[in-house]
């Protein structure tokens, strides 16, 4: 068995509309090892989002999505499951956290109820007590202190914070290989995402979860991930470990949105392009030039 | 500087049923002309809900608000209208999307009496150009146009009536940071060029730091601290404010530094 968690090879997508077709990626390649974090970073439009629906399998259902390019998981090719056998993946071997917690949980549902929903994909034959134990526990590791409050509650009592913890601990539940995060925390507040980020840290560490960090935040990043791909209109500009990355970026487009990212220690604000042509350069390779 | 605005004892409470919610709790400061003040906060802080009373969107429970030396009714006349105006975070839905941008900008100048007929329509295409955009983005509707642009857009609106106060409520935390970049370096620019004077509201202390020159902070509707941007990035007096700078995702390494003195002295 393959060591890598993910490993997706010259990724195509573009959606066919009724203008003609629209490219959206242009072969990206990117892998993920087991237990290793790896943040997917570009602005709105980048292809980021459309990366993690891929690898869910999610975008495979549009009949207007065109896909071509190898995806591997866990040593499987995902292309020749069958939709079937893909959304049995979907909540077991692989979770996904989205950006607003709130809207991401049913409001007519306390969240034991849903929370017996999340557990029944791994173990359809759990009773609704069991799980409301398992998920007691799921949410104590989350520093929810009174958990069988949490348990009885709507998502609409909860604060956005604390819906957040419960989307991570749910993420959790199932002991997924591959963890999704597709912009966790940025409707929340900054002291907040500051802890749920440390947060699920820890525990995707504990667990050993591999994670697909999705984010339009170069700080966020900088203090999440192992290893970082930029990624600017459906191509990857630069990719390396995180520390060579922030030490020395060198594509134009990385360089300019860290040049773009205010600072708290001040500098004004950076005058810097919304497009240029630099930005379309080739990709910098910071993990071939360690190992050369 | 000459004091433009006034805020005294102003306090807001909401009642729901028999519910009292104190948005805002006795708070007092001036804004100076020309200066860009921030007030900054959690969610739930009552940094809107202050920005709220000075538009006159509701009036304060107590307290009053004055501008250039006269109180603001709580029903604002015309002239308080135009003189105080309004940059929102979401540019899609404040502007209408049934209208042109080239008609949402006449219905500033309609509403008070800015120009003559043929003269608007010049107007408008200066306006458009003032906030760099072409002039033919006139005939354009908000859909055809990208989140930048919108933002843009909606601050040629808010300038387009000669106003001199704006009120800015997140206007950047919908954009990318490159084009957040440039509609900050945007405001910057009309600021200096109109002599224009800046209430800016937000999240995100990154932003204040490089446009603000005195910023508020608010925690659960009360003004905790108020001080000169590069003094209270330097030495922020409450904790609260410690842990909102060192909760700031930052990406260079003197940045980490700044943050790790502050999250030190806020657990001391």
């Amino acid at each position: 068995m393959s060591m890598r968690t993910l490993d997706i090879c010259d990724l195509y997508l573009s959606f066919k509309g009724y203008t003609g077709t629209v490219e959206v990626l242009h072969g990206i390649s990117l892998h993920i090892d087991r237990g290793e974090r790896v943040a997917l970073v570009g602005e709105s439009g980048s292809g980021k989002s459309v990366t993690a629906r891929i690898v869910l399998g999610l975008l495979q259902e549009l009949r207007s999505a065109r896909i071509s390019g190898r995806l591997e998981f866990e040593g499987n090719d995902l292309s020749r499951l069958s939709a079937g056998a893909r959304h049995d993946l979907r909540g077991t071997k692989m979770s996904m956290i989205f950006q607003d917690p709130t809207s991401s949980l049913n409001p007519v549902y306390t969240i034991s109820t849903q929370f017996h929903e999340v557990l029944k994909r791994a173990l359809p034959s759990i009773s609704a007590d069991e799980a409301r134990a398992v998920a007691a526990k799921a949410l104590l590791d989350v520093s929810i202190t009174e958990p069988d409050r949490v348990l009885d509650s709507y998502a609409f009592q909860l604060s956005g914070g604390m819906n957040q913890r419960v989307m991570i601990a749910m993420a959790l539940a199932n002991e997924p290989s591959l963890l999704i995060a597709d912009e966790p925390g940025t409707a929340l507040d900054v002291t907040v995402q500051a802890q749920t980020l440390a947060l699920m840290h820890d525990l995707v560490a504990e667990h050993g979860t591999s994670v697909l960090f999705i984010s339009h935040n170069l700080g966020v990043v900088r203090e999440f991930a192992d290893r970082v791909y930029v990624i600017y209109k459906g191509r990857i500009v630069e990719k390396g470990s995180t520390g060579a990355l922030f030490a020395d970026p060198r594509h134009p487009y990385t360089r300019a949105l860290m040049a773009a990212v205010p600072k708290i220690t001040g500098g004004g604000v950076a005058d810097v392009e919304e497009a240029s042509e630099a930005f379309s350069e080739p990709m910098v390779d910071h993990d071939a030039e360690a190992a050369a | 500087m000459s004091t433009l605005l006034s805020i005294r004892e102003v306090s807001k409470t909401f009642r729901l049923g028999d519910h009292e919610i104190k948005a805002v709790q006795d708070v007092s400061f001036d804004v100076a002309e020309g200066e860009c003040l921030a007030i900054v906060g959690e969610s739930g802080s009552g940094k809107s809900t202050i920005a709220n009373m000075i538009l006159g969107i509701y009036p304060p429970t107590e307290g009053t608000i004055t501008y250039r030396e006269a109180p603001l009714p709580a029903r604002r006349e015309l002239i308080h209208r135009r003189a105080i105006q309004l940059v929102q975070q979401n540019p899609l839905s404040s502007l209408n999307p049934k209208r042109s941008v080239g008609a949402s900008l006449r219905l500033a100048l309609d509403v008070h009496g800015i120009g003559d007929r043929h003269g608007r329509a010049a107007r408008i295409g200066k306006l458009l150009e003032e906030v760099g955009l072409p002039a033919e983005f006139a005939k354009r509707s908000p859909a055809a146009l990208s989140g930048g642009q919108r933002q843009r857009v909606a601050i040629a609106r808010a300038l387009a009536c000669e106003s001199d106060l704006v009120v800015l409520d997140e206007p950047t935390s919908a954009l990318d940071v490159l084009v957040q970049a440039r509609v900050l370096k945007l405001l910057q620019e009309l600021r200096t060029n109109r002599g224009l004077t800046y209430i800016f509201i937000t999240h995100d202390l990154a932003v204040v730091r490089n446009i603000a020159d005195r910023v508020a902070v608010f925690e659960k509707g009360r003004l905790v601290e108020l001080n000169d941007t590069a003094k209270l990035f330097a030495k922020p007096a409450e904790p609260y404010t410690r842990n909102l700078i060192s909760a700031v995702p930052v990406v260079g390494d003197d940045e980490v530094k700044l943050r790790k003195k502050l999250s030190r002295k806020a657990n001391a």
